[in-house]
């Protein structure tokens, strides 16, 4: 057979190359191999593509390819590259490869590391588990069955797995009579997808595996493809850029305590770290200085390090630190917050399901999260998106996860590693992800407490005075909802009926907030942020002085909500002022619902960045229906029942509700 | 960084994911080249420490060096060393004999299973690589083992972005790959950096080396005259012979060597 003949000549030519090998050796410590990834669609040829590319390269190793042979003479078959990446029998047995593997080669111009990686769609988990690894990646597409489902999805996980150089090689040529007209169709169908999705093919090849066309050899069956040799592709992939110059992101993996010494040990993921940096470490915003960085066997002391080392340092100072805590620069920090939208790839075997937690893993991090929403499922196959409450196995989606700690990260467009994140459901990951911070706050300014040399003032008049003065107790009446729902009209009558009624009473809203105090802040997630966190700080002077305070505003975020809460929990009244997105956008009493559906506002709640419902608010008043008066009359006596007469101190149901809920 | 370095920190990351996830963790040392530069990589991720058991499964019929190679590491390196042995195999006779799959599964698997639950081991390090073999090359670096020990490679959990699987059933245990990555060059380079020992068995003495280690019975030495660490870089960069040419197990049948693994074997 003409496969066994070219062997025998290969063979004989590999030491000549071999020699070429030992010329470069000097250079090996720099020569570093490019993983590549080989995906496509089930039968349309990744393996005998690389059993061909091995081959060709003279990379095999001597009796390979009569081994190969035997197990084919066995089988009563035809000779199959395949085998020589389907190392599992069942493999060979069923004529499908079913987990990825790796194998090594080399062309004249560098070292490659190849992962195999299966197509059936039944595989995707394991496909996924070689792709992660890769630094670029051959599309391979049947010439004869054209771009199938695998190969789309394929193309949309090395998206998601953040692999940007891809070329395609169309295969099976021979089996078309190496057509000039069918390789054009199908390179313009699958060069329009992936750009689509974001990634440019550097090259699409026309090949034949079984023939050895274009593999590394040329054709004489193409003449009218000018291009590059799959190899010749290869040698064109751009060796990746270790992340050195993005900012410090040392993830603590561990502290040991070795020889009298307490060492935080840890790979540094991008930028550079040296002895006598100051760090500061999130989520828990202390400040500390590197005193040295630990090494064993080095023959010289080690002062500095980058992106890729696992290292460990110690410390100046005494401060507690833990796995999943992250040390950077403090120009630089990364994103703190407990709640980011993601697009993940689902392998679970069960449904991703919304409200089921999850034990999420982020570079050394982990905590459990909710799924809040899955807010669109996408059919990698057109790029469609539909709404769900389930994720099936193998399919993507864009989702809103929430923790309740605090989690350190960084977008992925950012930086990939502190971005991406794996899914675990009890022993196994289930599913993986990229971060977005669309639409959400960077919440660290709302969490650090900046001046730390401050005594409080201790007030000479008690609360209880300040009650008995007024006739009634204080408390903090917050009023969310979407824009439209009714909070500052009920805001308004309310206060007029309380105060009416002898209340101290007095509305905070927007307009008296950011015209003053709130001057400077815009309409970033960070400013709406820290617009409440004012609001909420305000809220509570007047509280402390015995007033009602009605706070109406949007607060789309929970977390935000939650965090004026704390400040005085004890007192503070969530009211839901709840109507649909529909009604309020029919109502849209300052037309702003017209100018964010034309995308004149940016970042509108409910339109284009979240509205968070309160999970649990000490009253909801739902304005869908009812009337003003009707809205107002409901709060004035839930007012009446916690706030009123002060002689009845103990209303027992607003306390329990605190208790649980502060 | 260069290669070797980027390597190097690979390794000891798995080494401290490994070390942070398992409270009772051994490290499997079969006195060879690889399990040499794992344990150096070992005290390198935990500053010149290897704060866990080693265990060296002793069938009995490993080359004599080996042994004495053995004793007088673990006692320069301060190691805690456990040696597993299937003595009721062998006082009831088992050798090659009987066949070369069946006495490695009694020697080599069967003292391995159970010297890891008598010390109710649930991490496990071994040094094997992916371009060593077919089977390897299809391994996770944390690779769930069933209440026998044995190898579900028909449905690996997926494995990626460095994030490793750490949970697992009781009952059940994890082998971790810190050199799955290494290619044996890539091991004789580390070792010429490092200046790691290796047994002399490696060396060539008239015309002849071993490539890779075994019990004395199984292992062929092979045809070469490298007999500096210069040497064997030279020689493997121009051969075309693989590995575990010499290791007579892996050719009983066309799956010897998978069923072998499947079943527990490292």
């Amino acid at each position: 057979m003409a496969d066994r003949k070219k062997t025998k000549s290969q063979a004989r030519k590999a030491p000549a190359k071999g020699k070429a090998a030992v010329a470069q050796s000097e250079d090996i410590m720099d020569n570093k191999p490019l993983k590549i990834v080989i995906v496509g669609h089930v039968d349309h040829g990744k393996s005998t593509l690389v059993g061909r590319l091995i081959h060709d390269t003279g990379s095999l190793p001597e009796g390979k390819v009569e081994t190969i042979q035997d197990m084919c003479d066995r089988r009563g078959m035809p000779f199959e590259w395949a085998f020589l990446m389907d190392a599992l029998k069942s493999e060979r047995d069923q004529g499908v490869t079913i987990d990825t593997s790796q194998i090594w080669f080399s062309t004249d111009h560098r070292k490659y590391v190849l992962i195999d990686a299966p197509g059936h769609k039944e595989f995707l988990k394991n496909m996924v588990s070689g792709a992660a690894h890769a630094e670029a990646a051959l599309l391979v597409i049947d010439a004869e069955e054209g771009v199938r489902e695998q190969s789309r999805r394929h193309g949309y996980l090395l998206h998601l797995l953040g692999v940007r150089q891809v070329a395609v090689a169309v295969n099976k040529m021979d089996l078309v009579k190496y057509s000039k007209g069918r390789f054009d169709e199908i390179k313009a169908e699958i060069h329009d997808y992936l750009n689509e999705i974001g990634i440019a093919p550097t090259h699409i090849i026309p090949v034949s595996s079984r023939e050895g066309d274009m593999i590394v050899n040329e054709s004489r069956h193409m003449d009218w493809y000018k291009g590059p040799t799959v190899a010749q592709a290869l040698d064109l992939f751009e060796a990746p850029v270790v992340p050195t110059d993005l900012p410090l992101r040392f993830p603590v993996q561990d502290v040991y305590k070795f020889d009298k010494k307490r060492i935080i040990v840890g790979r540094v993921e991008s930028g550079r770290l040296r002895v006598g940096d100051t760090l500061l470490i999130s989520p828990t915003n202390k400040t500390v200085r590197v005193a040295s960085i630990e090494s064993w066997n080095s023959p010289a002391p080690v002062l500095a390090a980058s992106a890729g080392q696992s290292i460990g340092i110690t410390l100046e100072d005494q401060v507690f630190i833990e796995r999943g805590q992250v040390a950077s620069n403090i120009g630089n920090l990364p994103v703190e917050t407990n709640v980011f939208r993601a697009r993940i790839f689902w392998l679970g075997r069960e449904p991703l399901t919304t409200g089921k937690t999850y034990k999420l893993k982020l570079a050394t991090s982990h905590h459990n999260v909710v799924v809040q929403a899955i807010e669109r499922v996408i059919d990698t196959d057109d790029l469609s998106s539909t709404e769900a409450d389930k994720l099936e196995r193998n399919a993507v989606a864009e989702v809103v996860l929430r923790s309740r700690g605090m989690m350190v990260l960084d977008e992925f467009i950012n930086n990939p590693v502190m971005g991406r994140f794996v899914l675990v459901d009890k022993y196994d990951a289930v599913g993986g992800g990229i971060v977005s911070m669309e639409g959400y706050p960077d919440q660290r300014q709302s969490v650090t407490v900046k001046s730390t040399n401050i005594f409080s003032v201790d007030h000479r008049i008690t609360p209880a005075a300040r009650s008995a003065n007024h006739g009634h107790r204080p408390g903090i009446l917050w009023l969310t909802g979407l824009s439209g729902s009714g909070k500052s009209t009920i805001a308004v009558e309310l206060e007029r009926q309380l105060f009416l009624k002898g209340y101290h009473v007095y509305v905070i809203d927007g307009d008296n907030l950011r015209h003053g105090l709130c001057a400077d802040l815009g309409f970033s997630p960070e400013d709406r942020t820290e617009n409440i966190r004012r609001v909420g700080e305000v809220a509570n002077l007047f509280a402390d002085a015995g007033f009602i305070v009605i706070a109406a505003f949007i607060s789309p975020y929970r977390a935000d909500r939650q965090r004026a809460r704390a400040i005085r929990s004890e007192q503070f009244h969530e009211i839901y002022i709840k109507a649909g997105l529909e009604v309020c956008e029919r109502r849209d009493p300052k037309g702003l619902y017209k100018k964010a559906r034309k995308g004149e506002i940016k970042m509108f709640s409910g339109i284009s960045a979240p509205y968070e419902e309160p999970e649990e608010p000490e009253c909801v008043i739902d304005t869908t229906f009812l009337p003003v008066s009707e809205n107002v009359a409901e709060l004035m006596e839930y007012i009446d029942q916690n706030l009123g007469g002060i002689d009845h101190h103990h209303e027992t149901g607003k306390e329990e509700k605190a208790a649980q809920t502060g | 960084m260069n290669h070797l370095d980027i390597l190097e920190s690979q390794s000891i990351y798995i080494l401290r994911e490994a070390f942070k996830s398992f409270d009772k963790l051994a490290m499997l040392w079969s006195i060879g080249k690889d399990s040499n530069v794992m344990l150096w990589l070992a005290r390198k991720a935990f500053l010149g420490h290897v704060p866990f058991p080693v265990v060296h499964v002793d069938t009995s019929y490993k080359i004599p060096e080996m042994i004495t190679f053995r004793d007088h590491m673990a006692k320069e390196w301060n190691l805690d060393l456990i040696v597993g042995q299937n003595t009721k195999a062998l006082e009831a006779g088992m050798d090659p004999e009987k066949g070369k799959v069946v006495c490695c599964s009694a020697l080599k698997t069967e003292a391995l299973k159970a010297t890891l639950s008598e010390h109710g081991f649930t991490g496990v390090f071994a040094g094997i690589r992916r371009d060593e073999e077919g089977t390897r090359s299809k391994e996770r670096v944390f690779s769930p083992r069933g209440e026998n020990a044995e190898w579900d490679f028909r449905d690996q959990p997926p494995e990626f972005w460095d994030q490793f699987k750490t949970e697992f059933a009781p009952g059940t245990h994890l082998r971790i790959h810190p050199l799955l990555h290494w290619t044996e060059i890539d091991v004789w380079h580390y070792i010429q950096r490092e200046d790691i020992p290796v047994i002399d068995l490696y060396f060539a003495k008239n015309g002849k080396r071993h490539r890779s280690l075994g019990c004395a019975p199984c292992t062929a030495p092979i045809e070469s005259n490298a007999a500096t660490l210069d040497d064997i870089i030279t020689e493997l960069e121009t051969t075309r012979v693989s590995e575990r040419s010499g290791r007579a197990q892996d050719k009983e049948a066309e799956d010897a060597f998978e069923r072998l693994r499947a079943e527990g074997y490292m």
